[in-house]
C-alpha cells in the first residue's frame, strides 16, 4: 500500500496537521516505509480470530449516580490561552 | 395507497420516506463519565471537571444510572436489551468537542431493534420500527453572538449523557413524524428518562427526508437538523419534500447532505461547514472495557417499570369503556393521566358513565380553561378530587349540564368544592315534578298562539317552550324532567 | 558523616534504612542529589528541576522520621518522567504543545508516592509525547547517557523513558518513575544498567498519566537494583475507580518474596527471540542467564511464540492509532501552546503543526489513516486480530514455563549521531519488548552483563498476569548470579 500526496494531504487535514510542500515529501517517503513495514500483517491468517478488546479487565466498573466532581471553574480555565467571561475563546465559527 | 401520502410532481406522485434521529438527554445527576452535574442553565463551566475539559490524562468512568436510563428506555420501546455493548470514538474536531472525540457507540450499541406504534388521527395505528438506541455524550456549547469575531465555549453540557434513537426509515408523512415524537416523548416522561424539553434542548429530533416513486428504491436523502419544535418538524418536512420533489421533477440530483431548519422563513439550507471533513474514524475506546449486563438486572429493571402510555390507554379502553379518542388524550401526557387517574379515585359511583363524564370533564372544560389562562394541568386551580366531586354532583342529577359549567367557574375562581357550591348558591336543580309542571302550565298559558302553532306542525316551537320553563325556572329545572313533562303536556 | 558521594551510592532501601536509623536526614539526603543534579546539567536528563519543592517535602519527611512515622517511601528523593500529571508543577511530557501546562491535579500514581512520603527532585526528560527509544525527540533536548564508549561519543539512554534512566544510573535520583508503551521502561534501563519494570495492564493506575496509546501504556519503576523496583511498585501499584482499565487484583507484598528464588520453576526461552544477526555478546549473556537460573534450581524449557515477527508491525498500527486520538485534544484551546488562526480550522493547523515533533506527526498521521473509511478493517481489525494470537502464544506458553527468559535489546546502546533516520529501523530497536505491552504482561529488564564496547546489556523476565512476583524472584537470582557492576561503582562520575 502506498500513499500518494493527495491522500496524504487528506489525512494530514483529517489530523489537523498542515505540511508545508517541503516537507510533504519526506513525510511521504516516511509514512510508505512504515506502512510497507506493516503489510506484513496480511500474511497472517486471522480468519477464526476475534479482535481483543485489549486490556486486563473484562468487563466496564460503573459507579454510583452521585456529584463528584466540577465546580472548579478556575481550575478548568487556569490554563487557558485565552478566556472570557468564563468561557474559553475560539476564532468564530460559522455554520 | 392513501392519497395523503404523496407529493405530487409533474410526472405523477412521490413518496415520502423519513427517519428519525432523536437525541434524548437522560435524567440524572452527574454526567455520562464524569461526576459533574447536569442541572440545565448553570454558569458557564462550573459543571465541568477535568474529564470534561479533555485535560490530559483523564479517563471515562461510566454512570450506572444512565445505563439504567438507556435499559429501561429500551425495554419501553419494546427492543432487544444488548447484555454486552461496547463504546466507540468518534473522532472529529470542533470547538465543542474537547477530547476531539465523542465517546459513543457504534457497532455494538446497548439497545437493539424495537418499535412503538402511533396514532393516526383517523384512528389507524402504525407502528413504527426503531433500528436502536445507543449512549454517548453530549458535546458543550459554542456562543456566536456575544463577538463579532470570536465564539466562546461553554462545557457545562459537555459530557452529559444522551441516547440516540434512530428509527427505521418507514415513516410516511410530516404527521407521521409528529406521531412519532410525540410517542416517543410521551414513552420517555413517563419511564423518567428524559423529560422531552424540545425547547430547552433535551429532546433534539434530526429528521433524514428522501423521496421516491412508490416501489422504487429509496432515494438520496438530505438530513435535517435544528429542528426544535414538532411545528417546526412538520414545516422543515413540508418544506424538504417539495424541494427535493421540484428538483429531482427537473432532472436534477438530490445531494446528500446536511441541513439546518430556519424557522424563521420554513426552509431548510446547507450547513455551510465542509462535509469531507467527516470520516469518523470510529474504533472501540480503548479507555472502556465492553459493557456488560447480567439478564438478571434487566429483569429486575423491567419489573420496575411503570405502566407505558400504550398499556394504559387500553386499559383505559377496557375498563372505563372510554373512546379510543378519548384513551389517547389522556395518556398524550403523563400529568393528564395522572390527573384522570387521581380523580378516579374519588368518583362515586365509579362507573364507564362517570368515568366517560369526568373525561369529558377534564378534556373539555377543563383544557379549555387552562388554555385560555395559558397555564398548565400541574398549577390547575381546580383538584382532580374537585372534579370529580363535581362530576359525582351532575351524575346524581343534583345540577344539569349547564348550571354545572357555572358550578366549574365558580371552584376555578375559588378552588371550593362543587358541593359546598352549590349548597351556598341554592343550584340544586329542582326535580320535583309538580313544580315543573305548575311552570309549565303556566309558561304554556302565557303562549297559547304559539301552542296553535306548535300543535299544528311548528315543532321547532319545542324549543322555545323548554327556553321559556328553564328561563323561568332560572335554569335550575331538570332538563330531562322538563322535556318529558312539558312532551305529555303538549300532546294532550 | 557521610560524603556526598556516599550518600549518592545508596540504593533506595539501603537509604530507607539509613533514614531510619537516622544516619542522615531526608534534607542532606535530597541536598545530595540536587547538588549532583546541578553539576550534571549537561546529561540533560531533568526538563524541571525541584529544588525548593524537593526540600519542602525534605523538611516534612524529616519531621515524620522524627517522630517515627516514616512511611514506605519518607524522605527518598525520586524523579517523576514528565508525563505525570503534577498538580501546580509543570508537566510537558517533553512536547512544545504543552508547553507551559501545570496541572490543577495530581496523577494517582504520584499522589500515592506523595502519600508515601516519597520527595520529587525533578521533572525527568523523555520522548516527545512518550514515542521514542532514543530520547531524541525531546522538545527540550536529548539525554545523554552517562555511560561511554571508548571512541567517547555521546551515547543514548534509551526512551523513552531516557532521563528518568540517566538520572538513576548516574546518580540523580535514587529511583524514578517512568512508562512503558512499548519498551519505553525496559529498553532504556537495559541501555543504562539499571533494573526496570513494567507491570501488568492494569496494576497502575492510568489517571493523570498523559496518554499515549491507551491499552497498551503502563507505569513502572526505574531503580538501582531489583529490591528497589519491589519497594517502589509496592507504592505505584493498587486499584483506582478513577480508572476504568484498572484491576482490582489485590498488590502483594513484593518484597516480600524478593528472596524466595527459582527452585522449581520452569523457564522457557522463546526460540523466535533469537533475531537473525544478533550480537554474539547478548547472545552469550542470554545463555548465561539461562544457565544463572538452571543453577538455582530452575528448569530451563524450549518453547515457541509463533507469532512475535509480527509484534512490532501490530504495534505500529495499534500504537498510532490510538495515539492519533489520544492527542485529538492538543488543540490550543483549553491549555498549552496556543499558535493563533483566523478559522478555528487554522488554529488547530498551526498550533499542532509547530507544537508536534516530527515523530509525533509521523505517528498521528500514520495512526489516522490506518483507522480512515476503508483502511480500518484491513489495518486496525486486522492487528487486533494478530494481538490476540500474540497473547495467545504467551497463554499456551505459560502452560509450559513460569517465566520467559529474553534479551531485553538487541543491541546495547548506540551512539546520540548513529541514530537511524529510517523509522522502521529505529522502530526495530522495540521488538523484544513490545510483545510484552501488546499481551498485557509484566515485563522486567535486569541488568546482566557488557557488550564488547563495555556497555550495559540487560535480560528480560517476562510473566503471566499479575504474576510480578515471580519476576522479582528470577529477577533477584539473575541480578545476584550477574554481580553487575553499576555506572556509580565504576566511574568516578561524582568527583
Amino acid at each position: 500500500m502506498s500513499l500518494d500526496q493527495k491522500t496524504i494531504k487528506r489525512i494530514a487535514t483529517l489530523a489537523r496537521l498542515k505540511l508545508s510542500d517541503d516537507r510533504i515529501e519526506p513525510m511521504q517517503q516516511d509514512l510508505n516505509r512504515i506502512l510497507h513495514f506493516i503489510d506484513q500483517l496480511s500474511e497472517v491468517d486471522t480468519s477464526q480470530v476475534t479482535p481483543m478488546a485489549g486490556g486486563s479487565t473484562l468487563f466496564m466498573p460503573m459507579r454510583k449516580d452521585v456529584v463528584t466532581d466540577g465546580n472548579c471553574v478556575e481550575k478548568v480555565l487556569e490554563n487557558a490561552p485565552e478566556v472570557a467571561c468564563n468561557m474559553f475563546v475560539v476564532p468564530k465559527v460559522v455554520e | 395507497m392513501d392519497n395523503k401520502y404523496f407529493y405530487e410532481g409533474a410526472s405523477g406522485p412521490w413518496e415520502l420516506v423519513i427517519g428519525l434521529e432523536v437525541h434524548a438527554q437522560i435524567i440524572s445527576h452527574s454526567k455520562l463519565f464524569s461526576g459533574a452535574a447536569t442541572t440545565f442553565g448553570g454558569e458557564p463551566n462550573t459543571q465541568v471537571s477535568f474529564v470534561d475539559a479533555g485535560m490530559p490524562g483523564m479517563l471515562p468512568v461510566i454512570n450506572e444510572e444512565c445505563v439504567k436510563q438507556a435499559v429501561k428506555t429500551g425495554l419501553g420501546l419494546n427492543a432487544e436489551i444488548n447484555l454486552v455493548s461496547v463504546f466507540d470514538r468518534k473522532n472529529y474536531f470542533y470547538a465543542d468537542l474537547p477530547s476531539g472525540y465523542q465517546i459513543s457507540q457504534f457497532t455494538r450499541p446497548i439497545v437493539g431493534k424495537g418499535y412503538l406504534d402511533i396514532e393516526l388521527e383517523d384512528g389507524t395505528v402504525r407502528r413504527i420500527g426503531i433500528t436502536r438506541l445507543h449512549l454517548e455524550q453530549d458535546a458543550g456549547k459554542s456562543i456566536h453572538d456575544q463577538h463579532p469575531d470570536k465564539s466562546y465555549i461553554d462545557l457545562n453540557r459537555a459530557g452529559v449523557a444522551l441516547m440516540e434513537i434512530v428509527s427505521e426509515p418507514e415513516i410516511r408523512s410530516a404527521e407521521e413524524a409528529a406521531a412519532y415524537v410525540r410517542k416517543l416523548r410521551a414513552i420517555v416522561r413517563c419511564l423518567g428518562t428524559c423529560d422531552g424539553n424540545m425547547d430547552q434542548g433535551s429532546m433534539r429530533v434530526d429528521v433524514n427526508v428522501s423521496v421516491r416513486k412508490a416501489g422504487a428504491p429509496f432515494g438520496i436523502r438530505a438530513e435535517i437538523k435544528n429542528v426544535n419544535s414538532i411545528k417546526f418538524l412538520m414545516q422543515a418536512i413540508h418544506y424538504e419534500a417539495e424541494r427535493q420533489v421540484a428538483l429531482l421533477e427537473e432532472g436534477q440530483e438530490v445531494v446528500q447532505e446536511t441541513r439546518l431548519f430556519d424557522s424563521s422563513r420554513g426552509t431548510t439550507r446547507p450547513m455551510r461547514t465542509k462535509e469531507h471533513a467527516h470520516d469518523y474514524r470510529y474504533f472501540p475506546d480503548p479507555d472502556l472495557p465492553p459493557l456488560v449486563l447480567e439478564a438478571e438486572w434487566v429483569e429486575k429493571i423491567k419489573k420496575t417499570l411503570p405502566e407505558l402510555p400504550d398499556a394504559k390507554k387500553a386499559r383505559f379502553i377496557k375498563d372505563y369503556e372510554l373512546s379510543t379518542y378519548d384513551a389517547s388524550v389522556l395518556v398524550s401526557e403523563m400529568e393528564t393521566a395522572a390527573y384522570f387517574e387521581e380523580a378516579l379515585k374519588s368518583l362515586d359511583p365509579l362507573t364507564p358513565k362517570t368515568a366517560k363524564l369526568l373525561a369529558n370533564w377534564l378534556i373539555g372544560e377543563v383544557f379549555g380553561a387552562l388554555n385560555r389562562e395559558n397555564k398548565l394541568l400541574e398549577v390547575c386551580p381546580v383538584s382532580p378530587k374537585h372534579l370529580a366531586g363535581l362530576i359525582t354532583e351532575i351524575h346524581k342529577g343534583v345540577i344539569s349540564g349547564k348550571i354545572a359549567k357555572e358550578v366549574f367557574s365558580m371552584m376555578w375562581e375559588t378552588g371550593t368544592e362543587a358541593a359546598a357550591l352549590i349548597k351556598e348558591h341554592g343550584l340544586q336543580q329542582v326535580s320535583d315534578d309538580s313544580a315543573i309542571v305548575a311552570v309549565i302550565d303556566k309558561i304554556l298559558a302565557e303562549n297559547g298562539p304559539m301552542v296553535e302553532e306548535y300543535k299544528s306542525g311548528k315543532e321547532k316551537l319545542f324549543g322555545f317552550f323548554v327556553g321559556q320553563v328553564m328561563k323561568a325556572m332560572a335554569g335550575k329545572a331538570n332538563p330531562e324532567l322538563v322535556n318529558t313533562l312539558l312532551k305529555q303536556k303538549l300532546e294532550n | 558523616m557521610n560524603s556526598k558521594n556516599d550518600l549518592i551510592r545508596l540504593t533506595l532501601a539501603e537509604a530507607r534504612e539509613g533514614l531510619r536509623q537516622k544516619k542522615f536526614s531526608s534534607v542532606e539526603l535530597t541536598q545530595a542529589y540536587l547538588e549532583a543534579m546541578a553539576h550534571h546539567r549537561g546529561m540533560n536528563a531533568y526538563i524541571l528541576e525541584l529544588p525548593e519543592l524537593a526540600l519542602e517535602m525534605a523538611k516534612e519527611s524529616d519531621k515524620r522520621l522524627a517522630k517515627g512515622e516514616g512511611r514506605a517511601l519518607e524522605g527518598l528523593p525520586l524523579a517523576i518522567k514528565d508525563i505525570f500529571c503534577t498538580e501546580g508543577v509543570q508537566t510537558t511530557a517533553a512536547s512544545h504543545i504543552l508547553e507551559g501546562f501545570k496541572p490543577p491535579y495530581e496523577s494517582t500514581v504520584t499522589q500515592k508516592l506523595k502519600d508515601a512520603g516519597a520527595v520529587f527532585i525533578g521533572k525527568a526528560n523523555m520522548d516527545d509525547s512518550a514515542m521514542g527509544s532514543a530520547n531524541i525527540t525531546s522538545y527540550y533536548g536529548n539525554v545523554i547517557s552517562p555511560w561511554k564508549r571508548e571512541d567517547g561519543k555521546d551515547l543514548t539512554p534509551g526512551g523513552s523513558s531516557g532521563g528518568s534512566a540517566a538520572a538513576v544510573a548516574a546518580g540523580l535520583a535514587i529511583a524514578a518513575t517512568g512508562t512503558d508503551t512499548g519498551g519505553s521502561i525496559r529498553q532504556p534501563a537495559a541501555f543504562t544498567g539499571t533494573v526496570g519494570i513494567k507491570p501488568t495492564y492494569g496494576r497502575c493506575s492510568r489517571w493523570g498519566i498523559i496518554a499515549f496509546a491507551s491499552s497498551l501504556d503502563q507505569a513502572g519503576p526505574i531503580t538501582r537494583d531489583v529490591r528497589d523496583a519491589a519497594l517502589l511498585l509496592e507504592e505505584m501499584a493498587g486499584y483506582d475507580p478513577k480508572d476504568s482499565t484498572s484491576s482490582m487484583y489485590e498488590v502483594p507484598s513484593f518484597e516480600k518474596v524478593l528472596n524466595q528464588g527459582v527452585k522449581g520453576l520452569r523457564v522457557g526461552i522463546p526460540k523466535e527471540y533469537r533475531l537473525e544477526g544478533m550480537g554474539a555478546d547478548i547472545v552469550n549473556i542470554w545463555e548465561k542467564g539461562a544457565a544463572w537460573l538452571k543453577q538455582a534450581g530452575a528448569e530451563i524449557v524450549d518453547i515457541s511464540l509463533p507469532h512475535t515477527k509480527y509484534s512490532l508491525p501490530t504495534y505500529y498500527v495499534l500504537a498510532p492509532a490510538e495515539a492519533s486520538s489520544n492527542l485529538a485534544r492538543y488543540d490550543g484551546v483549553r491549555y498549552g501552546l496556543r499558535v493563533p488562526g483566523r478559522t478555528l480550522d487554522e488554529l488547530y493547523e498551526n498550533t499542532r503543526s509547530e507544537g508536534f515533533g516530527r515523530e509525533v506527526q509521523r505517528r498521528v498521521l500514520i495512526g489516522t489513516y490506518v483507522l480512515s473509511a476503508g483502511y480500518y478493517d484491513a489495518y486496525y481489525l486486522k492487528a487486533q486480530k494478530v494481538r490476540t494470537l500474540i497473547a495467545q502464544d504467551f497463554q499456551l506458553a505459560f502452560q509450559k514455563v513460569d517465566v520467559i527468559l529474553t534479551p531485553a535489546t538487541p543491541t546495547a546502546a548506540f551512539a546520540l549521531d548513529e541514530t537511524p533516520s529510517d523509522p522502521v529501523v529505529m522502530y526495530l530497536n522495540d521488538v523484544l519488548t513490545v510483545p510484552v505491552n501488546l499481551a498485557g504482561l509484566p515485563g522486567m529488564s535486569v541488568p546482566a552483563g557488557f557488550s564488547k564496547e563495555g556497555l550495559p546489556l540487560g535480560l528480560q523476565l517476562i510473566g503471566p498476569a499479575f504474576e510480578e512476583s515471580v519476576l522479582f524472584r528470577a529477577g533477584r537470582v539473575l541480578e545476584e548470579a550477574a554481580g553487575f557492576t553499576p555506572f556509580l561503582e565504576r566511574s568516578k562520575f561524582h568527583g
